[in-house]
């Protein structure tokens, strides 16, 4: 098939950007989506020019580094898949396709398609975790977790980190995102110690860099490991009891 | 050179108390002087995430290093089966020397025993760690740990996390570090990748990195510092490695006077989906896991094209349960894959390409229903979907051996030390547990053993010694040097301007890796190799094009460096697969084998580690043995029927 891409092409972050088209032949139903920009960069650089710079690592939907906006789409048309895994069957002949980065203001432009996330990890650090020193950890089955708890935790685990959520909302808001960790770990036994302080923290940690959620939605539409929303009121709730338990801490 | 001395310093004395005596022997280092010590680690992975933020708990000061955006895309993220532990909890008759031997043996008796022993001990410990961090293990439905089998074991010891286990643990060491990073305690460098290892009196005081957005080039010092790098399966260019996994922090330390140890034990991962086309750009893993409940047949005749569904039983031939019935679909990787390969060289491949076996789970469906099934699996069975458009509910996968790990790495001692002073080597990076094959599911268990439980106990016996000494400073003439070999080194790459993409080489370099030093191997094989490898690397310097510069982010640049690396590791792993005159585990030497094609050893020669040493030519490192002694277990053929 023969398709017209449209990409975003932008030198840094103090650069403008624009839109730029490239025809691409020949390309093949079986190929990835990220194969087909393999191939013109590959073109490009032997045409003189620079290729299209964009991130990706596994290939597997599960390293979260990929991702791109296809056509308005946080990782494009086909739902729960992330960019890598988009193929391009999932397009037809002579289908022009357009590419840009995530836009939110947290998430400033590196280069073409490539974008800093790394206010997501500021957010895991300020409470995204369960205080265990190595080696003071207990017998691992003295704490039963009943399964189904345990699988909604692994629900919100799933979570890979790839920004598609903040894309998506028209917010730019990253509480599903936040919503999955806290959930995670407020949902386990081991994590309930720290239940309402990790709320707390996270939550205001986002809100330094992430717009506020209305409840549009975007966010589980566009998730390629179908992170419910649920979670977020889950995170409200926990949120609003711990400003009430937190109440009068520094 | 000839001054090194492999010394492994493997403890006396009985092997199951050899750890706990070894501890009470190492020098402590008194908490409030830890944060005296300065320790780089390099890589976030399991190892690297887990030693950093447990070496911060203990007092340290770390920085971490990373060229990924985040610490969590570390490759690590990409196991999908599981972590072995000998808690016995199935009554199975599980146990700590049960591990031991199934990883010994596994291993085809090329691996330490002291290290492989600590490592069984270790796993108890990384369940409970995992767990208490809040890792979402499998469980039961009374709330306790559920348990699967993998490969080469006749117990149920993976513990797991739907398919995504990997993830999960990755996740827990990464949370745990970003505790520490919150604390203060450990200082995190994203985007920023090692280059080069700074030596001073020969032992190792810091280390050059390149920020790779500003092509900022910049010198960092410390008491030690800690390779957690991973493995380069990469080299083969198709694998199931994630796109930026390469070879370069443990090849330049190599360069610097590590030794590398066992270069050709690479690990080829029976159950990968085949490659479609040319333009392939990786290869995925189907989780071994699969094989609990999959079958592997082929149509027992070679020309039989007919679509999977309509081959009826008879003309089946599901050759693992018929050679080797008593561990049938579950015997070790790399039994497995040669299997596979032997059908399709046969003519028995199934697909469009003929490249593949098939794995299949209508008996099992037909046993347990589609419902446990999508249970187990569902994860595993969307993404075979997605990637080849078929549905694996109702047609079996189609599935063919790829290049997955590699046993081979920098040589340690027991302390996880390389042949430099101050330099560690963690996890896949180095050489240690897994001989000459690994098993399925211990990839994650060594990763977490050595940087949960090892190196925080033995790097303190290192820097005990610099107590009051701060570290070598940055402006010292050391790092000057080594900035400005750097400095050249880059600005020689970009002035690559020829005609061919870096990539197109890449995939040249692999295929040849794959022909002659890939699952079988021939001294014919590896001799074209050798004098064809020096050959393509010139022409890479000169046809190869290098587009853009190296003051911002310039992802071609990267990876030019790195495919610099692996064409001089390709010609090492080459001389060590010629070297080393039989067949054990991952190394298939052709003129190896019984009358049946299963791998023949020479113990009589072959009984050791191949430490090999840089000479400034990559076709003519020099070699310095290390001898295993087996005084626990005793030297068999492994046997899988």
């Amino acid at each position: 098939m023969n398709i017209t891409l449209r990409a975003w092409r932008q030198e840094g972050p103090s650069d403008e950007g624009r839109f730029e088209t490239y025809q691409v032949s020949d390309v093949s139903a079986d190929m990835s989506f990220l194969e087909m920009l393999d191939v013109l960069n590959e073109r490009l650089t032997l045409e003189g020019l620079e290729p299209i710079a964009f991130d990706s690592d596994c290939r597997e939907g599960i390293c979260g580094t990929c991702g791109v906006m296809i056509n308005g789409r946080a990782h494009g048309p086909q739902a729960a898949t992330a960019t890598c895994q988009l193929h391009m069957r999932s397009f037809r002949d002579g289908d022009t396709i357009t590419v840009e980065p995530w836009r939110a203001a947290a998430f400033e432009v590196i280069r073409d398609l490539v974008v800093d996330r790394s206010a997501f990890d500021r957010i895991i650090e300020a409470g995204g975790f369960i205080t265990v020193a190595t080696g003071s950890a207990p017998e691992a089955n003295l704490t039963p977790v009943p399964k189904e708890i345990a699988e909604t935790a692994f629900d919100a685990a799933a979570c890979i980190g790839c920004g598609a959520c903040v894309a998506a909302c028209p917010n730019s808001a990253a509480q599903l995102f936040t919503a999955s960790k806290v959930s995670h770990l407020n949902l386990l036994p081991q994590g309930s110690s720290e239940r309402y302080i990790r709320t707390e923290r996270m939550v205001d940690t986002m809100e330094q860099f992430f717009g506020s959620c209305t409840n549009h939605g975007e966010c589980e539409a566009a998730c390629p490991k179908q992170i419910s929303i649920d979670f977020i009121a889950m995170m409200n709730r926990d949120y609003v009891k711990a400003k009430l338990n937190n109440r009068g801490r520094a | 050179m000839s001054a090194v001395r492999l010394d492994a310093k493997t403890p006396p004395g009985p092997l199951a108390d050899a750890w706990d005596n070894h501890r009470f022997s190492l020098k402590l280092v008194n908490p409030a002087n830890k944060r005296h010590f300065k320790i780089i680690v390099i890589g976030s992975g399991l190892a690297g995430a887990s030693a950093a933020a447990t070496l911060a708990e203990l007092g340290y000061q770390v920085d971490v290093f990373t060229f990924h955006d985040t610490p969590r895309r570390a490759h690590s993220i990409a196991a999908q089966g599981g972590i072995n532990a000998a808690k016995n909890y199935r009554n199975d008759g599980d146990s700590v020397d049960r591990l031991f031997y199934d990883t010994i043996k596994g291993g085809d008796f090329r691996s330490r025993e002291a290290n492989v022993y600590r490592l069984a001990q270790l796993s108890l410990n990384i369940i409970d760690q995992a767990t208490a961090q809040g890792v979402p293990f499998a469980r039961e439905y009374g709330g306790l740990l559920d348990n699967r089998s993998f490969g080469g074991a006749q117990v149920a010891r993976t513990f797991y996390s739907r398919g995504q286990t990997g993830q999960q643990l990755l996740l827990g060491a990464y949370q745990a570090m970003a505790r520490q990073v919150g604390l203060g305690k450990v200082k995190l460098w994203v985007r920023t990748e090692f280059m080069d290892v700074v030596l001073k009196e020969g032992r190792a005081v810091g280390v050059v990195v390149r920020d790779l957005l500003t092509g900022e080039i910049t010198s960092h010092s410390a008491h030690a510092v800690v390779l957690c790098t991973g493995g380069y399966s990469n080299v083969y260019y198709l694998s199931t490695n994630a796109m930026t996994c390469n070879v370069t922090a443990i090849w330049r330390a190599h360069r610097r006077g590590a030794a590398f140890a066992n270069p050709c034990f690479t690990q080829i991962h029976p159950t990968c989906i085949p490659a479609a086309e040319d333009f392939q750009s990786k290869l995925t893993l189907m989780s071994e896991s699969l094989r609990n409940d999959g079958r592997v047949w082929v149509p027992a005749s070679p020309d039989d094209d007919r679509p999977p569904r309509r081959i009826p039983e008879n003309d089946r031939d599901y050759y693992l349960e018929r050679i080797y019935p008593a561990f049938g679909n579950l015997v070790p990787r790399d039994v497995a894959s040669r299997a596979a390969k032997r059908m399709v060289d046969a003519g028995h491949g199934v697909g469009a390409r003929k490249n593949g076996v098939y794995l299949d789970f209508q008996d099992a469906i037909a046993r347990l229903g589609r419902e446990a099934i999508a249970a187990r699996y569902d994860n595993l069975m969307e993404m075979y979907n997605r990637i080849t458009d078929e549905d694996p509910y109702q047609d079996p996968m189609r599935i063919y051996p790829a290049p997955h790990y590699t046993m081979g790495g920098l040589w340690v001692d027991y302390n996880l030390m390389t042949t430099i002073p101050g330099l560690y080597a963690l996890g896949e990076a180095n050489f240690s547990d897994h001989g000459a094959n690994r098993l399925g599911a211990s990839a994650l268990m060594q990763g977490l053993a050595d940087g949960y439980f090892v190196l925080p106990y033995t790097i303190g016996d290192y820097v005990a010694k610099f107590l009051n000494e701060a570290p070598v400073p940055t402006s010292d003439e050391a790092f000057a040097r080594t900035e400005t070999e750097l400095r050249e080194r880059i600005s020689g790459l970009l002035s690559m301007r020829g005609a061919r993409t870096v990539d197109d080489f890449h995939r040249q370099l692999g295929r040849v890796v794959w022909d002659e030093c890939g699952m079988s191997r021939s001294e014919e094989g590896l001799d074209r190799a050798l004098s064809y490898l020096p050959d393509l690397y010139e022409q890479f310097r000169n046809e190869a094009r290098v587009p853009g510069d190296g003051e911002s982010l310039n992802q071609t640049l990267e990876k030019a460096a790195r495919l610099e690396d692996f064409f001089e590791l390709a010609m090492a792993m080459c001389v060590d697969a010629r070297h080393r005159e039989e067949s054990c585990g991952g190394h298939f030497r052709e003129e190896h084998q019984t009358p049946q094609g299963e791998a023949v050893r020479d113990d009589e020669r072959f009984t050791t580690v191949s430490a090999w040493f840089w000479t400034g030519d990559p076709t003519r490192p020099s070699l310095r043995e290390e001898p295993l002694s087996f005084d626990n277990v005793q030297l068999t053929t492994r046997s899988y029927k």
